[in-house]
């Protein structure tokens, strides 16, 4: 009886959890969908973002995400193939994991401190996409490892083998065999990366700036949507648009984990 | 008969738990050498020595050296890379690659610099002829290797090694979970192979060793134990332990 | 060779994430240490007195608050992620936890702002109708932490559940206990360090909020009085005032960084060791 009790309860709590995802997604959606039209989503902030659109925004988002993707790919594809292709396990890793794992726990706004002290005044590069994107890429580092490292190393050993003994060198083989079974993993932790892009607001803010205009280069500074927001529903500019923003941050981001929740599965698929 | 290798005094230890203790023993060309024994005798271990792919494990110590037409292949600074294009071997479980039949076979030749698409296509179609597989898949080159049946595949991984022309082929218990007609083609495939190439077998089917080699080396708990023509093995064995073996009585 | 090129840049590659993260400690310590030796540690750890304008940094209330803040944050927190938890690891049928389990990791991906903001529309003016206060409070920040961590939480815990082998629970059962029992005194107590290594990581991402917390915390200085009091935590407080802050009173913001910065390590540190024994056992 008491179980029975018991288990109610828990469901019904688990319940409630769920129950606030749906309604946060519910009423952003309800009240910020009717905002999104193709003017909203063409046109530039006007008059400090109380009317017009939100285009510099979203241009300024993809600029960041391309940079920091050009950064973090290759560094964080590249550490994880040393780890799994061309080393064992020895102290030297240990250490690279560690760094590794600290790094991921490093809050925004330390990131954000980071960033502004070295990217924006001690390089010199001022408030900029670039400065931005290299500060971005350091927190997407983490993530990139780790899921390239887990499906590099869930291609099968074998492979490995074949190639080697057809005479094939180490680093052919990591390109033509194992990343291109790895791939759909690999894509898994980019596609993580994209959605972190889109929803730090703090690290961008310190970095990047909060400058209305559409960034014309990478040394331009912007907004990003996730800040823009942040500064609509801060000052209380305009409510509607900021419910606007926000809808259209959520929609990206539950549709980026959404695919990388799938890419995940067709992973899975290929290798069993 | 020329020697294409020669064993001399081969140690192996892994972990510090001795594998092969002072091996000696030598492959005729063109001629198929069976290596039989039973289980953790070292023979996987030994094959493996022959194309380097020892390499692999680590906290190894190997002594002795082993000599491929005269060059000790175990020495420090060899281009492993090119000994493993001389030295073939396919493993005890068929393993295609996640690609196409064409793409499987012109794999190794192509990272090795043939880029010429007609002699790509010749080099196929010769391996997958020696390996008796082409008349079964020369409509389908271009489907996934994963579709063919464990014989089929196992027999591609035969004509996956011709496609390097090797000189040697190294063969691990190759028949391993096929069924007798695969097994049948593969042992047909070794026989007509021998003609041209040295082939060293690895198997712990006595029955299949006694059909198909020429030569054989027992290995027992990693010394061998005996070493002679099939013929001679078979009908006198001169070690009490290589009798049993033959007779079923342990392995 | 063209080999041994390869694994040498590869290698370097592999240093970049030490690398980072060796520069970001240098950069953060040079320019926050210096603040800290010029007013004195003790004073700057344990004064609560800050204002920048008169030279006075003082961090203890902001430590306070966030301490608190965290803590608010596991009380309503925990027992809801481990409920979800119990619940999807152990009640739940497979099918129904593949679809539930990345729903509640969604709720990971909503943006910090997202539920900043909700919180300053919904949730703030109803605990100020209800409870008192300016709403904007110590109570609103736990709140929203805890759902803001729920998802790390619940996963990690899911995880360690998962993870009891299979014998304890039906040697359990075959002696007679009911479910419950098994999951209260078999279950839990085997995956007590994976779920204590999910609260401890819990707890290092609350203390290291800022976005929601800036907008419904209140970011008034003074120490809480009671949950609904205005606070001011440590990442609010180097939020707010970096964009004009200016030499001592920057330097000083960097050195509430290093603060910060110290207890995360502390909790991640303790987190890795905690997982590094229930992995070996």
């Amino acid at each position: 009886m008491l179980q029975r009790i018991v288990k109610a309860q828990l469901w019904s709590l688990t319940g409630f959890t769920i129950g606030i995802l749906f309604f946060i997604i519910f009423f952003i959606s309800i009240k910020g969908l009717p905002q999104i039209t193709l003017e909203f989503l063409t046109s530039n902030p006007v008059d400090m973002g109380r009317s017009g659109g939100i285009f510099s925004t979203i241009v300024c988002t993809l600029y960041l995400i391309f940079v920091s993707l050009m950064i973090a790919m290759p560094l964080g594809v590249g550490a994880a193939i040393y780890l799994t292709e061309y080393t064992r396990e020895s102290r030297l890793t240990h250490i690279i994991r560690f760094g590794t794992e600290c790094l991921a726990g490093i809050p925004s706004i330390i990131m954000g401190l980071f960033g502004f002290a070295f990217f924006v005044m001690a390089l010199g590069l001022g408030w900029s996409i670039l400065s931005g994107g290299m500060t971005m890429s350091i927190m997407l580092l983490p993530t990139i490892i780790r899921t390239t490292e887990e499906s590099i190393k869930a291609v099968p050993y074998e492979l490995r083998e074949v190639s080697f003994s057809l005479g094939v060198t180490r680093w052919q083989t990591v390109t033509k065999v194992v990343l291109p079974s790895a791939l759909p993993g690999i894509v898994t932790g980019i596609v993580l990366g994209i959605a972190r892009c889109i929803e730090e607001t703090a690290v961008i803010i310190f970095t990047v700036g909060s400058s209305l205009r559409l960034p014309e280069s990478f040394f331009d500074s912007g907004r990003t949507m996730a800040v823009h927001f942040y500064i609509l529903a801060r000052e209380g500019i305009s409510m509607p648009n900021a419910y606007g923003t926000a809808a259209i941050l959520i929609l990206s981001i539950l549709f980026i984990n959404l695919s990388a929740y799938y890419l995940a599965r067709q992973f899975l698929k290929k290798i069993c | 008969m020329a020697a294409k290798i020669v064993v001399k005094d081969l140690s192996f230890s892994y972990n510090h738990q001795r594998v092969l203790s002072a091996v000696n023993l030598m492959v005729e060309a063109d001629s198929i050498l069976g290596i039989m024994g039973p289980a953790k005798s070292g023979k996987t271990t030994l094959l493996r020595i022959f194309n380097r792919l020892c390499d692999l494990i680590p906290h190894v110590r190997i002594e002795g050296e082993v000599f491929l037409d005269g060059e000790n292949i175990l020495r420090p600074g060899l281009n492993v890379d090119r000994l493993r294009k001389r030295v073939g071997m396919v493993f005890d479980k068929p393993v295609p690659l996640p690609r196409s039949i064409f793409e499987n076979l012109a794999y190794g030749p192509r990272l090795h610099g043939i880029k010429d698409k007609k002699r790509l296509e010749e080099l196929v179609e010769r391996s997958l002829r020696l390996a008796q597989l082409w008349d079964e898949v020369k409509d389908r080159l271009n489907e996934s290797a994963m579709k063919l049946s464990g014989g089929q595949q196992q027999r591609l991984c035969i004509a996956r090694t011709l496609a390097m022309e090797p000189e040697v082929i190294l063969l691990d218990e190759p028949t391993y979970g096929l069924d007798p007609i695969s097994t049948l083609k593969i042992e047909q495939t070794l026989q007509s192979l021998k003609e041209s190439y040295t082939i060293v077998l690895v198997s712990n089917n006595t029955w299949q060793v006694a059909r198909t080699t020429d030569n054989v080396a027992f290995l027992f708990m990693g010394e061998l134990i005996e070493y002679g023509s099939t013929h001679e093995i078979f009908t006198v064995p001169k070690d009490k332990r290589t009798d049993d073996y033959i007779s079923g009585r342990f392995g | 060779m063209k080999e041994k090129l390869i694994e040498k840049t590869l290698m370097l590659l592999a240093f970049s994430a030490i690398g980072a993260l060796l520069l970001m400690a240098v950069f953060i310590f040079k320019e926050g240490m210096p603040i800290i030796f010029k007013v004195g540690i003790k004073n700057f750890l344990f004064s609560t007195h800050w204002a920048p304008t008169k030279g006075h940094f003082g961090v203890f209330s902001m430590i306070v608050s966030s301490l608190f803040v965290t803590i608010g944050a596991m009380i309503i927190g925990v027992p809801l992620a481990l409920a979800c938890a119990i619940t999807l690891a152990e009640l739940a049928p497979q099918r129904v936890t593949v679809i539930l389990k990345p729903t509640i990791e969604l709720l990971a991906g909503i943006p910090s702002v997202v539920y900043g903001f909700l919180g300053v529309v919904l949730l703030v003016p109803l605990i100020r109708d209800y409870l008192g206060g300016p709403g904007l409070s110590l109570l609103a920040a736990s709140i929203i932490l805890a759902i803001m961590i729920l998802p790390t939480i619940t996963s990690i815990s899911i995880d360690a559940i998962k993870a009891v082998p299979y014998s304890y629970k039906e040697g359990s059962l075959a002696l007679g206990a009911t479910h419950w029992q098994t999951i209260r005194m078999v279950i839990l107590k085997a995956a007590r360090s994976g779920i204590i290594t999910a609260i401890i990581l819990g707890m290092a991402r609350a203390i290291g909020e800022t976005m929601a917390v800036i907008m419904v915390a209140g970011n008034a200085l003074r120490l809480p009085q009671s949950p609904l009091s205005p606070v001011r935590t440590l990442t609010s407080n180097i939020a707010l005032e970096m964009g004009y802050a200016a030499g001592d009173h920057r330097a000083a913001l960097f050195a509430t960084g290093i603060v910060l910065f110290v207890f995360i390590m502390v909790f991640n540190v303790s987190a890795n060791i905690i997982t590094k024994r229930w992995r070996r056992e």
